[in-house]
Order: structure tokens, then C-alpha cells, then sequence
């Protein structure tokens, strides 16, 4: 089997992310920029299938600026064999995301989907959804454990009142939670190996794909800056301020 | 509590920008280094140091080696980290392809050499001394043992020691007393003990290969009379199969005021199976193959405690309240602000930032031509390159680690009494400094190394290496707008550096006593001069890219600016008072009779 892991180019979780002055979005230029997270665990998964015998090829698709060629090799120094590279200098949201997938999986046709459930830089937590739906497939998101099956995997999932287990047929599309793994550190022979894997680029007009934005930004502004505390003198004091200062009671 | 996270920023910067590290690439062998992967290399090189070894710091401190019937055991997590650690590839960044390694350039090494001893110097003495040994091995053991020892060394299933020391005798090796005497098939039994073996018994490899230096029977006195043997912990089978253990017993490890996690062992050798490395009696100058490495490689220990030093002290200077600040209109309306604001905290902290990050350059600078006088095509380039790395090797050896000493110092300063507290781990960084300043030759011996050796050294060719760029350099900004500045204050300096070549090269031609009297202060000179160079050289770059506005990078290249300027306002003026002290002689110290203490 075939497994194809979307994935993408983010600011560093390290990095303190400031807002642009133009509050048009968040400052990018010169600051460090990784895999994301839920990204990296999709990657790691679909190794440990590969490893376990159970996937025979892993293809890691991004669709990005030139740099994002960076994010590939970090994803082919995981352990994936080869890379496709849909460059897309423009903004793109999730549903363009998801279309350029879809043309990709078309292309590709593989047994399997994995992608990270959302970005931490704009957590959209979409593209996953959407690209199921435009192919079609099932889906099985915030997954947090992936038993393969014949045709099938099984499932189980994170959702908010604890873990769901349910089956799908394949071809499907998985999304990954935090918990479904721990990526490995990528070895220095790996790193090296990576740089002579293949990478197809390809433009999103090749592929004949829309990706213009759908959504609009009208602000991007940092949350309001916390107040210092306060210490009451009394229980009473603090039921006064909570009823009629943070008006919760 | 220790903070580090690999300075990436400023490694690239130094790597890229201002040494253009990717010149390496065109280099027959070196074709993978190319800029990204150096990047890529950094990036995963700094996180398996920051989650993996910097936790196993404290832990280590506080449990150290332990010794039991002659077997050592590491701290917890010590083992577990090490086959991560060599299972990654860490161990071999720049070994021979042939053996396994990764055949890159011998300046990353260095990087990812910082970001280990950062996190955890006394597990990074482990990997260190199996790669001199490796070197050691490659560059003057017959093949056969090649074929033997370095996959294992490579891949860090083994690993190494080098066995100087004894009882009676460190630094003065000619004293050593250790015996070896012929034995069956060309092997030799070598008899007698070593102390302060770093790595000299532990649980972390299956093997370990000991360097050992001893006395053939026939061994004319002194340092000429020495030999070198490979000595296994455990005897090798003619298939490369371990096989019975060799007659090599660990002792007793020692009590040790720092890097607790790092076993330092009685060595005893009864009657062990060992073999000649190179020709018989001369086997120091092989020993220095490893030494030099090993110098350059424990003045990175001294830069990389240097730079947690400053991490830690900083976030702590930035949280912790006390005091209101002195600047006119800076009043915050807090009942306090974080000492950061203070003056003397601040002067400690820019203390040691600017040598970190001064002393970095140097370092990757002296990396940088390592690898040209390996690879470069042309004989002439490899020897100049070759010359400039000797000459610079003891003074990044002393100047770094008693740099890197001093950072502790001034974190444990900045964090008042909680810095002598255990728990915040400065005390730990101080303790753990101290050695870098001791081993692979005290600081003092690479002093002398530098003015009894380095100085004269084919008629002081070794010095012009450094002179003429520097001299060249600074004639030709002297007018720039950008550097004017920073190039006052180190013309100057440089000037009386030169003075004080001349002036000592000439009274310790008739009196090596005056030139061994100023040797400590002439070798700090020398550094910070030096670093002063690097300083410009930095400038330079990072003036062109300064302008602009004040966030995201425009921000790093001014801060490079402001701390170059801090530099040679506040640091560099030490040489003035070096100078005055050097040109004063052996008079003060010499006056003394030995009665007289």
C-alpha cells in the first residue's frame, strides 16, 4: 500500500509569535519555521507502517512557497521515500490546501491518507474534513491510535468525552492527534539520505487546481495583555468582585 | 535553572555569514556540506541536546558514577542517552566514510560538539575521547588495527581513553614509568598504572580501547624514550569478535568537584595484551594527534558552558524583581523591576555574551581552516591553514575555558544567593567549568605551548597567519563609517600585541624565564586580540544588514553591532593592562627565593 501524508510548513512552537503592524496577519519573514507538530506525527506514523510492513511506499506532499522544500527534506529524513513539492507562492487556505491534495491523490492514487488534524499556526483543523469530502473517502480525524486491517483500519479517535473506536473502509483520510505518537529525531545518515531522495515539483496551475482564497482576514490582533491579580482581604470581597467586577456570578 | 536552547541563530550566522562555510562544499570529499544540510544537521543536533541531554544534566551531577568490584555504572539515563546518542549518527559527523562515518566537515563537529557540552558536558567527554582515539588510530596505526578498531570506534559500539597520566607524573611525561615488553606475535604485555582516566571503565560501550603510553625496555630517558599501545578492555578474536577480557582492571574512580556523570579511573594494567601504534619511542607525537584534537575539542566545553551560563542567567534576570531601576523616566509603577535593568547586571551578562559569541567565531574560524589544511587541493593552502590552527589551538584551549569559567561565575553573580543553591544548577555549571581549565593541559602549559613553541616556530611563520589578515584588515576599514569605531580600539590593541611578540621574543632568547613569566598574560592578550579580530569581522557583516527596522532580523544584526561596540569598549581594554604587565618582566616574581614562601 500507498501512503500519502500531507504536510506543512509552520512558524517554529518555540518562536513567540508577534502581529504585524498592518495587523494584516503575523510577522513571518526571518523567523524559524518547522514542521508542524501534528504534521511530523503523521510523517512518523506512516513510517512505523512502512516499518512494520504494512505500507510499502510513503509519498509527503506540501503545498508552499520555495522554502517549504526545507519542511520535506525534515519529513524524508523521517523516513518518507519521496516528495511532492506544489509550489504556491500565494496565500492558501484550507480548501485550496485540499484541493491540491486531492489532485495529487488522484494522481498518486494511494491506499491511505494521513495528514496532521490542524496547523498550530491558524489551528484551521479543516483541510483533513475537506479532503475527504471532495474525494469522497472516509474519514477518521484526531486519530489516536491506526490498526490496519485487510481494506480497513481500525480507528480510535480522541473526541471530547474520551475515545472513540471506529472502523473504516481504505481508501481514507486520517488525521493524527498529539497522542498517536512520538516522532523520532531523524539520524545523521538519514539527514544525508534525505537530500537524494526525489522531489517533483509541480505548480498549482499544472494541476489544475483553484486555490483562490474563499475567506478574507479583516484583523489580526495579539489577545489584551493580562492584568496583574489582586489579593481580597475576604471571601466576601471576593464574592462582591466576582459579581459585579468580572460579572460571572 | 539551566536554560539552553541551541543559539542557532547566531551558529548560522557565524557559518554562513561570516565564514561562508559553504566554501567547504567545494572541497574533493566535502561535496554534501552544502549550506542546508549544515542547517538541517544543526536543527536536529540541537533538539536531541535539548530534550535529551540537558535533562540528564542535573541528574548526573547528582548521581554521578558509581564504582563497585571494578565495574563503573553511569548515572540513569546515561546509557539509554549514549545509544541514542551513537544510533543517530552523532558520534561519527566527521569520521572516515570507509569506516562508517558520516565523512563531513570537521567544523560541524564542532557546532554539534558545542551544543552537547552545553547540555551536558560530562556525558559529551565520553564521545569526545573515542574520537580522538579514532583519530589517533586513523592517522598512525597499521592497517590491520584500522580494520579492527575504527568501525567499532566509529559506531560507537567501543569506545576510547587516552592513558597519560600516572601517579607522579601529568604534564612532565618523560617521569612515566609504565613498562612494555615484547610478547608473542608482535604484541606486547604492558604492566604498570594510570590515573585519571576520563571513560576508563564505564557501561555505556561493549569495548574500550585504551591509548596508552609506556616504556620499552631499551627506551632511552625522557620524552624520547616513549611508546605508544593500543591496549583493549576486552582482547578482539582474529574474526573481530570479542573475546576474554585483556589484563586491564579499573581501580577506583575519583571523587571529582565537577562533571560527576563523567567516570575518571584508576587505570591497572597486569601484564595486558597491547600493540604498537607508529614506530617504537616515538610515540608522543602520535599522542599529540589526539591531544591537539582534544585541545580544540575542550575549548569548546569552555564556550559551551559559557553560552548556558548566559541563557540561564538571563531568563533569571529578566524574572526576578529587586530594586527599582536607576534610569530617568523608567519608572515602571512596579513595586520592583527585574534585575535586568540594573547596570552591574547588565555589564555581567553583555560579559559574557560578548565572549560567547567572540569566542564562537574563533572557534569555528580555527574549525574552519582544520578542514582546509585537511582537504584543500592546493599543499601551500593546507599548510598555511595547517600553521594558523597550531598556532591558535592553545590559545582557544586557555582563553575559551577560563572565558567559559567566568560566565559560570558571573550567572552564579546574577543569581545572588540562589546562583550558590544546588537546585537553580549554577553552582552545578561553575563546578563542572573548572575542569576545561585543567585537562588536556592546564592553561598555564598552553601558555608555554604558545611562547616556547608557537611563537618561534619556523621563524615565527605561525604568527604572520594571524598579523597579516588582521593588520590587513584593520589598514583597510579604518575609514569605514560603518566600523570606524569598533577599528580604533583594535588597531590599537593589535599594535601593542605585536610589541609584546617582539618584545618577549627577544629577552626570552637570552632568558626562557622571561618569556615563561608573561606566557599566561601574553596568551590572554593574544585572545582577546583575537576575538577583537573576530569582532570586526562580524561587524562587518552584520553592519551592512543593521538598517532598517528594529524587529525580526534587522533586530539581530543591530544587537550584533551593539555588543561588538560593547566589546571593545568594555572587554578589550583588559589588553592595555596585559601589555603593562607583560613589558614589566619576570622582575616582581622572580625576586622571591624559594625560602621566602
Amino acid at each position: 500500500m500507498k501512503v500519502l501524508v500531507g504536510i506543512k510548513r509552520t512558524i517554529d512552537a518555540n518562536v513567540k509569535v508577534r502581529v504585524k503592524a498592518d495587523e494584516s496577519g503575523v510577522e513571518t519573514a526571518n523567523v524559524k519555521m518547522t514542521l508542524n507538530p501534528f504534521c511530523e506525527i503523521a510523517v512518523e506514523e506512516a513510517v512505523r507502517m512502512k516499518e512494520a510492513g504494512s505500507a510499502e511506499e510513503i509519498v509527503v506532499v506540501t503545498a508552499g512557497p520555495e522554502e517549504a522544500r526545507q519542511t520535506l527534506m525534515t519529513a524524508l529524513a523521517i523516513g518518507a521515500d519521496r516528495a511532492v513539492h506544489v509550489v504556491a507562492d500565494q496565500e492558501i487556505q484550507p480548501l485550496a490546501v485540499a484541493k491540491v491534495l486531492k489532485a495529487v491523490i488522484e494522481q498518486e492514487e494511494p491506499g491511505l491518507v494521513i495528514l496532521g488534524k490542524q496547523a498550530i499556526d491558524d489551528d484551521s483543523n479543516q483541510t483533513g474534513q475537506m479532503l475527504a469530502a471532495l474525494l469522497n473517502w472516509p474519514q477518521a480525524t484526531f486519530a489516536s491510535k491506526i490498526t490496519l486491517g485487510e481494506g480497513e483500519a481500525e480507528v480510535t479517535r480522541e473526541i471530547d468525552g474520551g475515545l472513540e473506536t471506529l472502523t473504516v473502509k481504505l481508501p481514507a483520510v486520517m488525521t493524527t492527534d498529539l497522542r498517536l505518537n512520538e516522532p523520532r529525531y531523524a539520524s545523521l545518515p538519514n539527514i544525508m539520505k534525505a537530500k537524494k531522495k526525489p522531489v517533483d515539483v509541480k505548480t498549482v496551475e499544472e494541476l489544475g487546481v483553484d486555490a483562490a482564497p474563499r475567506l478574507k482576514i479583516v484583523k489580526v490582533a495579539a489577545p489584551d495583555k493580562r492584568e496583574a491579580g489582586v489579593m481580597v482581604e475576604s471571601v466576601a470581597e471576593l464574592v462582591e468582585k466576582l459579581q459585579n467586577e468580572a460579572k460571572v456570578l | 535553572m539551566q536554560t539552553y536552547k541551541a543559539p542557532l541563530r547566531d551558529m548560522r550566522f557565524v557559518l554562513h555569514e561570516m565564514l561562508e562555510a559553504d566554501q567547504l562544499s567545494k572541497l574533493p570529499g566535502y561535496e554534501d556540506a552544502t549550506a542546508d544540510t549544515i542547517d538541517a544537521i544543526m536543527e536536529e543536533g540541537a533538539k536531541f541536546c535539548e530534550d535529551k541531554l540537558l535533562p540528564l544534566n542535573r541528574i548526573g551531577d547528582e548521581e554521578g558514577c558509581t564504582y563497585e568490584n571494578g565495574v563503573v555504572r553511569t548515572p540513569s539515563g546515561f546509557k539509554q542517552a549514549y545509544d541514542d546518542f551513537v544510533g543517530a549518527g552523532w558520534q561519527s559527523i566527521s569520521s572516515d566514510p570507509k569506516y562508517g562515518g558520516q565523512g563531513l566537515p570537521a567544523l560541524l563537529n564542532f557546532v554539534i560538539e558545542e551544543m552537547v557540552c552545553s547540555t551536558n558536558l560530562a556525558f559529551g567527554v565520553y564521545p569526545l575521547l573515542s574520537r580522538g582515539a579514532a583519530a589517533l588510530i586513523e592517522t598512525h596505526a597499521s592497517d590491520t588495527l584500522k580494520d579492527t578498531y575504527l568501525p567499532h570506534l566509529t559506531d560507537g559500539s567501543w569506545s576510547g581513553t587516552m592513558c597519560l597520566t600516572e601517579s607522579h607524573c601529568g604534564t612532565d611525561l618523560g617521569l612515566i614509568r609504565k613498562k612494555a615488553v615484547p610478547g608473542d606475535n608482535g604484541a606486547y604485555r604492558i604492566s604498570g598504572s594510570k590515573m585519571f582516566i576520563t571513560g576508563g571503565e564505564h557501561d555505556l560501550a561493549d569495548n574500550i580501547i585504551h591509548l596508552v603510553l609506556a616504556k620499552l625496555p631499551d627506551a632511552p630517558d625522557g620524552v624520547r624514550g616513549i611508546s605508544l599501545f593500543l591496549v583493549p578492555k576486552v582482547n578482539v578474536k582474529a574474526d573481530g569478535e570479542l573475546g576474554p577480557r585483556n589484563g586491564v582492571s579499573c581501580g577506583s574512580i575519583e571523587k571529582k568537584m565537577g562533571i560527576h556523570g563523567s567516570a575518571t579511573c584508576v587505570l591497572n594494567f597486569d601484564d595486558a595484551e597491547g600493540y604498537l601504534i607508529g614506530e617504537a619511542h616515538k610515540g608522543l607525537r602520535c599522542m599529540f594527534t589526539m591531544m591537539n584534537g582534544a585541545r580544540l575539542g575542550v575549548g569548546m566545553q569552555g564556550l559551551a558552558l559559557g553560552e548556558t551560563a548566559y541563557q540561564s542567567a538571563t531568563a533569571y534576570a529578566k524574572e526576578r524583581r529587586s530594586g527599582k531601576s536607576l534610569a530617568r523616566g523608567a519608572d515602571s509603577g512596579e513595586k520592583a523591576d527585574p534585575i535586568i535593568v540594573h547596570p552591574d547586571v547588565r555589564n555581567m551578562l553583555l560579559t559574557a555574551r560578548a565572549y560567547n559569541e567572540g569566542t564562537r567565531a574563533l572557534a569555528y574560524w580555527t574549525a574552519l581552516k582544520l578542514d582546509i589544511s585537511t582537504k584543500h587541493p592546493d599543499a601551500e593552502v593546507r599548510r598555511d591553514a595547517d600553521e594558523l590552527v597550531q598556532l591558535m589551538t592553545p590559545i582557544i584551549k586557555a582563553f575559551l575555558t577560563d572565558r567559559g569559567f567566568e560566565a559560570a561565575n558571573l550567572a552564579v553573580q546574577v543569581h545572588g544567593g540562589h546562583g550558590y543553591i544546588a537546585e537553580h544548577g549554577m553552582e552545578q555549571l561553575v563546578r563542572d567549568a573548572r575542569i576545561a581549565q585543567l585537562y588536556e593541559g592546564t592553561n598555564g602549559i598552553q601558555a608555554l605551548d604558545l611562547v616556547g613553541r608557537k611563537l618561534g616556530m619556523k621563524t615565527g611563520r605561525l604568527l604572520r597567519h594571524f598579523f597579516h589578515p588582521a593588520t590587513a584588515f584593520v589598514e583597510a576599514h579604518q575609514e569605514d563609517e560603518a566600523l570606524k569605531d569598533l577599528v580604533l580600539p583594535l588597531a590599537k590593541a593589535l599594535g601593542k600585541l605585536q610589541q609584546a611578540t617582539l618584545v618577549i621574543a627577544q629577552k626570552g632568547l637570552g632568558d626562557p624565564e622571561e618569556a615563561a613569566a608573561v606566557a599566561t598574560d601574553y596568551l590572554k592578550m593574544f585572545g582577546l586580540v583575537a576575538i577583537g579580530y573576530m569582532w570586526l569581522l562580524m561587524a562587518e557583516k552584520a553592519a551592512k544588514k543593521a538598517n532598517g527596522n528594529a524587529d525580526g532580523d534587522a533586530r539581530y544584526y543591530a544587537n550584533k553591532m551593539k555588543t561588538a561596540r560593547f566589546y571593545m569598549y568594555k572587554l578589550l581594554p583588559e589588553s592595555a593592562s596585559l601589555f603593562l604587565r607583560i613589558m614589566t618582566g619576570k622582575t616582581a616574581m622572580a625576586q622571591f627565593d624559594e625560602d621566602d614562601f
